[in-house]
């Protein structure tokens, strides 16, 4: 493996490398096959680099296409060796590669620190170190080496990793879909037919749900991480509840989303955690595990209460609280006790299907 | 425009406006609770929570964080004319 400083990204501490990369960016000629297109080459297609995409895809990490080329040529030749199934947003045309990767990395909702780009061309690879050094930059003669660095294995791997391009491919699609959509919000949600699944977590559930403590910040109402472990021997006490919940719609799913975490007490439930990830922030179902969870409590002659922390980034969950009927009872600090106003009535929203288990243990 | 010239029928059409395009464009009553119909989400809320604080000069405390100062147009708008008469400088004499 080479040093070069050229054909490796910016210098990170080794504890930050771990997963980084989310999109691989590839260039065409003589990188995803051999020759040039425009020159009339044979273009047959360099079957290890196809293994190392299929082998990433598989564990979650999206690909997408920086190339200089003529893009109805390009998109040819990718259609008929049949993999252009592969690629997110791809980028062939002449602009600077740097330009493509950082369309790509606003496409992908990502950030340039995400991403890794593969080459053949010194010029490339130096341009893009020159103007977005965050990239980590791959020589493709490297590519056999490179791929073994941390920060092409993700932390978790999970049934959502592997259909993560899969849920990328559909929010495209359904992105356009809002953007074409003449009539209110309310209209257009709707318009999804969506189903939002709250269920007992499993042990299939609990990577997932780890993976979900970490990475959501917004909507989340304490900021406490908690393991594999630690929530699979949550998920089984009976003075306890575990749920998640996953959302579907007309153009898909948007995997597994939501988590509550919930001691019970007998006067008394403690949400101990509150999350909903990102990806459905704009769906309005943050409110629906919320109420969910406060039916149940009401079910068993209990009132509500919630931890909350303020993290500096979890307003919006502060605010969903609040607007859910939640007012502070304790104060320890940047630690809240919050408590659900008894009489107030539960709203039901009217655009989304609610599917749920019967209460139950968890079975070990 | 400078914040201290809106008068107070002018917050609770401002607050009817923004109400009406975060919803999209669904037109309220001033008195509708729109909360308990569902007609915001947890992005439209915060954003709401924000643009009361930046058009109108105040600052919305955890306290303040309170359905009963926002689960109508009406309530937001006495809300805002509360904070601001308690941040409104002491110009009595003596």
């Amino acid at each position: 493996m080479t040093t070069d400083s050229a054909v490796r990204g910016p210098e990170v501490p080794d504890a930050h490398r771990r997963g980084r990369v989310k999109c691989v960016v590839w260039d065409l000629d003589n990188t995803l096959w051999n020759g040039v297109l425009l020159e009339g080459d044979a273009c047959d297609v360099r079957p290890e680099v196809v293994e190392v995409i299929r082998h990433l895809d598989s564990v979650g990490i999206l690909h997408s296409i920086a190339s200089k080329n003529d893009r109805a040529a390009a998109w040819q030749r990718l259609t008929e060796l049949g993999l252009t199934d592969l690629f997110l947003h791809p980028e062939i045309g002449w602009q600077p590669k740097s330009e493509s990767i950082q369309r790509i990395a606003a496409s992908l909702n990502i950030g340039l620190d995400a991403i890794a780009f593969v080459d053949d061309q010194p010029f490339e690879l130096a341009e893009v170190a020159y103007a977005v050094p965050e990239v980590l930059r791959v020589d493709v003669v490297d590519l056999a080496d490179a791929i073994r660095w941390p920060e092409f294995e993700p932390r978790f791997v999970t049934e959502e990793s592997r259909n993560r391009r899969e849920m990328y491919r559909t929010q495209s699609v359904r992105a356009e879909a809002e953007r074409e959509f003449a009539g209110t919000n309310e209209d257009f949600l709707r318009s999804l037919d969506m189903v939002f699944t709250i269920v007992h977590a499993e042990r299939e559930h609990l990577q997932r749900a780890e993976e979900l403590t970490l990475r959501t910040n917004q909507l989340n109402s304490t900021g406490r991480t908690y393991s594999y472990d630690e929530l699979d021997a949550i998920r089984v006490r009976d003075d306890h509840l575990l749920l998640v919940a996953s959302l579907t719609d007309t153009f898909g799913s948007y995997g597994t989303i939501g988590l509550a975490l919930v001691e019970k007490g007998d006067l008394h439930w403690d949400l101990r955690l509150l999350l909903m990830s990102c990806r459905v922030v704009s769906r309005g179902v943050g409110m629906v595990l919320l109420n969910h969870v406060t039916r149940l409590a009401r079910d068993d002659g209990a009132t509500l209460r919630a931890d909350f922390v303020e993290t500096g980034r979890n307003r919006m969950m502060q605010v969903t609280y609040a607007f859910a009927g939640f007012r502070e009872i304790a104060r320890d600090g940047d630690r809240v006790v919050l408590e659900r106003d008894a009489d107030l009535e539960l709203p039901e929203a009217s655009y989304v299907r609610l599917v749920t288990d019967p209460i139950r243990t968890a079975t070990p | 425009m400078d914040i201290r010239q809106v008068s107070g029928d002018d917050i609770t059409r401002q607050i009817l406006e923004f109400l009406s395009a975060a919803t999209g464009g669904t037109a309220l009553a001033e008195d509708q609770d729109y909360i308990a119909e569902g007609l915001v989400n947890s992005i439209q809320a915060v954003e709401l929570v924000t643009r009361v604080e930046q058009r109108f000069g105040i600052e919305v405390e955890v306290s303040d964080l309170d359905l009963d100062n926002f689960r109508t147009a009406g309530r937001i708008a006495d809300f805002v004319r509360r904070k601001r008469a308690a941040a409104a400088p002491d110009t009595r004499d003596g």
